[in-house]
């Protein structure tokens, strides 16, 4: 039989017998007969070798693009070998949530050091372990500020359309009344934003660069905030952070974001990795898992886990949130991500992703009707008019192995990173121009 | 240990990426950060042996014996992360269309219909991140459904006080007052409470069965009735599915939704605290109201699907795809025979330990257990001061994982041992030896446990220090 079963059928006799059973059905004798199963309808077992052949030709059934144009919420970016090298590293996989700290310091410090580099990168104060990813990490967000009351959210819709659908799911459970701005040449409408805000809402949230790629006013909005004591909390994405005002220069209370940017693969959407900071004064309001710095008896340097009585574990119904684990492995990922690129390699990840984007978006918009949809400052995605169907257009550049932009009802999103060299941007201009071009 | 910025020395670091060969951009001076950044500057080979530092002051299931109970440390197959990581799943952008992603609908329907069958539910939608987003989908789907009937005055959910903390907080997210019903003297329900709190206004129970104290509940059918009799729905936590997949399905015990953890039963590592998965599964009735989107069979190939009064979004995406994709792995290579021999096994095996620790340990429930099963140590705390805690930290020195402490929290001085169907019989009894001494000399010594452990890294941290005075990240350089 496959499996991981390690008993021989003389061992398992033994055991039944030491128990003072016959049979193992004597240990389910408290489920009732009419439900016990005959049997499951499942395949028979597969060897080791079979399983492996049957699953690359699931995998053998998707396309892998040569070239990636696309984001929209899930970004290629180029990971060194080394992130792979060391989150394979068995202890890291297997464990558990670090709860025994003296056996789990290598976690610990390494929750810590992320921590560490979330709160630079964002320019705040504190951050927790992760939460599962940037959509649930906005939804968190919100219910940390809101409350009966200020029981309204203000989010704009030039935010990623499915981290508002997240955002209003978490709602419907806190029955916090959610509140959309909406969008003027392709970022928020300040005007819209300022009449609506009040004392009833409890934050306004912002994503940076926002859905469209375009750079939103974040510094004036953060001072709109404020006039109305409103929290402010802004989605951003971790490698335009390096370039951009970070969210403790533009006056957030919270910031949050997608990690993914940050060593991880796209693996189809997921799992992603959310980041949460905040400021000081709200630290305790924090969902999840928090690393803190202490000392054993020894008075040796150690880190646990703590502030424990917001969690679930301790509070139950009382909790800041349901949130148990974070995701560890990929925190994991994005720290070794950050210490192998460093300030230099990150500056220019973040350099090459703008300047090629721009380069990207002049050589579209040399095409006839392929012209910029919004003016205005964007970072590594943009929004182009298409005169064609766009559904033509992209299964076109399919067959150069190219993955085009985000159809956006009959607009084209985008994406342009390191990894997109000037050859393939001059290839993916000239294939448009040879479909589109009149 | 140092941390990775204490490491770090200016214009240091190795260089990945080439030369920009567009001309470069730069924004315009006031939209530019000038908050200076501060990540470590180091070489790779630092970079690495910090992290193979870091790596020796971890212990994993590879470590040896994991006996947490509640959190099924099994073996964790290799085969699964290789399969994970194949260009074909890895590289893959969750936006392509939906023609050249055949591959992963394929991957993920064919994981819904297997966890169906296993479960003995009718639908399944993957979305959910871990259990306890897999718990609040559930939940809204209870209140998405009794709304559409017309039926507002459901305010409530029971659950039993030997619950995972995860539910009462997820009920508290969904809007829902949770009812604590009090365990009886067997660790079970108590059958004359249920029947006074079901009334019109629950909306649903939760329940894990076996319960979080080993027990498979006898009475699981007359308690799916009374509730369903008052109109409400019963949840299933999947947290100890491992003790009963293969054997009996929460469907035909009544359960109208669960969730899943496929880092526990489905052999997903747990990667030190995520990701897992909690994919969310329901019976007909409650299809329409499943987190958006679902993977549905098409005329040709297959294709995303929006159940028609769906919940909503929980998440980006739909899911966490790698880790679905080692437990689509592990459940074809185990099989019908497998997965029931899985379960089988981890029964025995905690019967097996429970069994050799019994001379010297009190446990907290009579009877056979299911997968897991609870210690108790309040006599040896009042007779000699030796609390669980001082136990679990004593086990440490043993190259030991310790069980589960304090949980559930109506056993006093818990200890709730899960030893999974990976471990081999000698591994059982040299943990049980391991146990034995130790309680043996926390009998003799009881003075000397309260400062154990003494071989590992660190010794105890002072927690309340943590907690009251927090320092939650590294400085560089003097704050403002």
């Amino acid at each position: 039989m496959a499996g991981y079963v390690p008993h021989s059928a003389e061992e398992r006799q033994e055991m039944l017998k030491a128990i003072g059973i016959s049979s193992v059905d004597e240990l389910y004798s408290a489920v009732p007969q009419s439900v016990k199963l005959k049997n499951l309808h499942l395949p028979d077992g597969m060897a080791e070798m079979e399983v492996k052949k049957r699953m690359k030709q699931l995998a053998e059934k998707n396309t892998v693009f040569s070239s990636v144009f696309r984001g929209a919420g899930v970004y290629h970016h180029y990971i060194p070998s080394i992130v792979k090298a060391i989150i394979a590293k068995e202890e890291f996989l297997t464990a558990y949530t670090p709860y025994q700290p003296e056996i789990s310091q290598g976690l610990l410090q390494g929750i810590f050091e992320f921590q560490t580099m979330i709160c630079e990168l964002t320019g705040m104060e504190t951050a927790n372990a992760s939460v599962y990813d940037g959509a649930c990490a906005a939804a968190e967000a919100v219910a940390m500020c809101c409350d009966a009351k200020r029981n309204k959210a203000l989010v704009s819709e030039t935010v990623h359309p499915m981290t508002l659908e997240t955002i209003r799911t978490y709602c419907k459970g806190s029955g916090v009344e959610l509140v959309t701005v909406k969008t003027k040449n392709g970022i928020t409408d300040l005007a819209a934003m300022e009449e609506t805000l009040s004392g009833e809402y409890g934050c306004v949230y912002i994503q940076q660069p926002n859905y469209f790629g375009m750079i939103e006013p974040t510094q004036e909005i953060g001072k709109m905030a404020k006039k109305t004591d409103t929290k402010y909390i802004m989605g951003i994405h971790p490698i335009s952070c390096v370039l951009l005002k970070s969210p403790g220069e533009c006056g957030a209370d919270i910031a949050v974001g997608e990690g993914q940017p940050l060593g991880l693969p796209m693996a189809f959407g997921g799992a992603l990795l959310g980041f949460m900071a905040c400021s000081k004064q709200m630290t305790r309001k924090l969902p999840g898992r928090i690393v803190g710095l202490t000392a054993d008896a020894a008075g040796k340097r150690a880190f646990v886990l703590t502030m424990q009585a917001r969690e679930q574990h301790i509070r139950r119904e009382k909790a800041s949130s349901n949130i148990c684990s974070n995701q560890a492995h990929n925190a994991l990922a994005a720290s070794v991500y950050l210490s192998a690129m460093g300030i230099k390699g990150l500056r220019s990840a973040a350099e090459q992703c703008v300047s090629k984007a721009h380069y990207a978006a002049r050589q579209i918009g040399k095409v006839n009707g392929f012209s910029l949809v919004y003016p205005g400052e964007f970072f590594n995605e943009f929004l182009t008019y298409c005169p064609t169907d766009t559904g033509v257009l992209i299964k076109a550049l399919k067959k150069r192995g190219i993955l085009g932009g985000y159809p956006v009802e009959d607009k084209i999103l985008w994406c342009v990173t390191e990894c997109n060299t000037k050859k393939e941007i001059d290839l993916l201009a000239d294939t448009i121009k040879e479909v589109c071009g009149k | 240990m140092k941390l990775i910025f204490e490491k770090s020395s200016a214009g240091h670091g190795t260089d990945y990426l080439p030369k920009c060969d567009v001309e470069p951009y730069s924004f315009p001076a006031e939209l530019c950060r000038e908050h200076p950044l501060v990540l470590p500057e180091t070489e790779e080979a630092a970079v690495s042996r910090h992290y193979t530092e870091l790596a020796r002051q971890v212990y994993g299931v590879n470590d040896g014996f994991y006996p947490l109970g509640s959190c099924t440390m099994k073996y964790n197959p290799k085969i699964n992360e290789e399969l994970a990581g194949l260009e074909g799943f890895a590289e893959i952008h969750p936006l392509q269309p939906v023609e050249t992603v055949q591959g992963c609908l394929e991957t993920m329907y064919t994981a819904q219909q297997y966890f169906c069958e296993i479960t003995g539910m009718d639908g399944m939608s993957l979305q959910p991140a871990a259990g306890a987003q897999g718990e609040f989908a559930g939940l809204l789907m209870i209140k998405a459904y009794h709304l559409s009937r017309g039926d507002m005055k459901r305010i409530k959910i029971i659950i039993p006080d030997s619950a995972h903390g995860t539910n009462p907080a997820s009920c508290a997210m969904a809007g829902f007052e949770v009812v604590n019903i009090k365990s009886n003297a067997k660790g079970c329900v108590d059958m004359k409470t249920l029947k006074n709190l079901a009334d019109d206004t629950v909306a649903g129970m939760m329940l894990t069965n076996p319960n979080t104290v080993g027990i498979f509940e006898e009475n699981i059918l007359e308690i799916t009735q009374i509730i369903h009799n008052a109109g409400g729905l019963l949840y299933y936590d999947g947290a100890n599915l491992n003790a009963i997949a293969g054997v009996v399905r929460p469907g035909d015990m009544g359960f109208d939704v669960i969730h899943l953890n496929l880092h526990k039963t489905f052999s997903a590592p747990h990667g030190g605290g995520g990701p897992g998965a909690g994919p969310v599964g329901c019976k007909e009735p409650l299809l329409p109201f499943l987190p958006a989107p679902v993977v549905k069979a098409a005329s040709e190939g297959f294709d995303w699907a929006e159940p028609s009064q769906s919940v909503g979004r929980i998440k980006m995406f739909y899911g966490h795809f790698p880790v679905i994709v080692k437990a689509l792995t592990y459940v074809l290579t185990l099989g019908a025979e497998g997965i029931r021999e899985m379960s089988e096994t981890a029964v025995l095996n905690a019967n097996y330990l429970k069994n050799l620790l019994k001379e010297c340990f009190d446990t907290a429930y009579e009877g056979y257990c299911m997968h897991e099963f609870v210690l108790t140590l309040e006599k040896l705390k009042k007779e000699k001061g030796v609390s669980a805690l001082d136990i679990a930290k004593a086990l440490l020195d043993e190259h030991m994982h310790p069980p589960t402490m304090y949980f559930p929290l109506i056993v006093s001085e818990a200890l709730m041992l899960e030893p999974t169907e990976t471990e081999s019989k000698t591994d059982i009894e040299e943990a049980a030896k391991k146990l034995t001494a130790v309680y043996r000399k926390a009998k003799e010594q009881p003075e000397m446990f309260h400062d154990l452990p003494l071989t590992t890294p660190v010794c105890r941290p002072d927690e309340a220090v943590a907690a009251r005075n927090p320092v939650l990240r590294y400085f560089s350089r003097i704050e403002r």
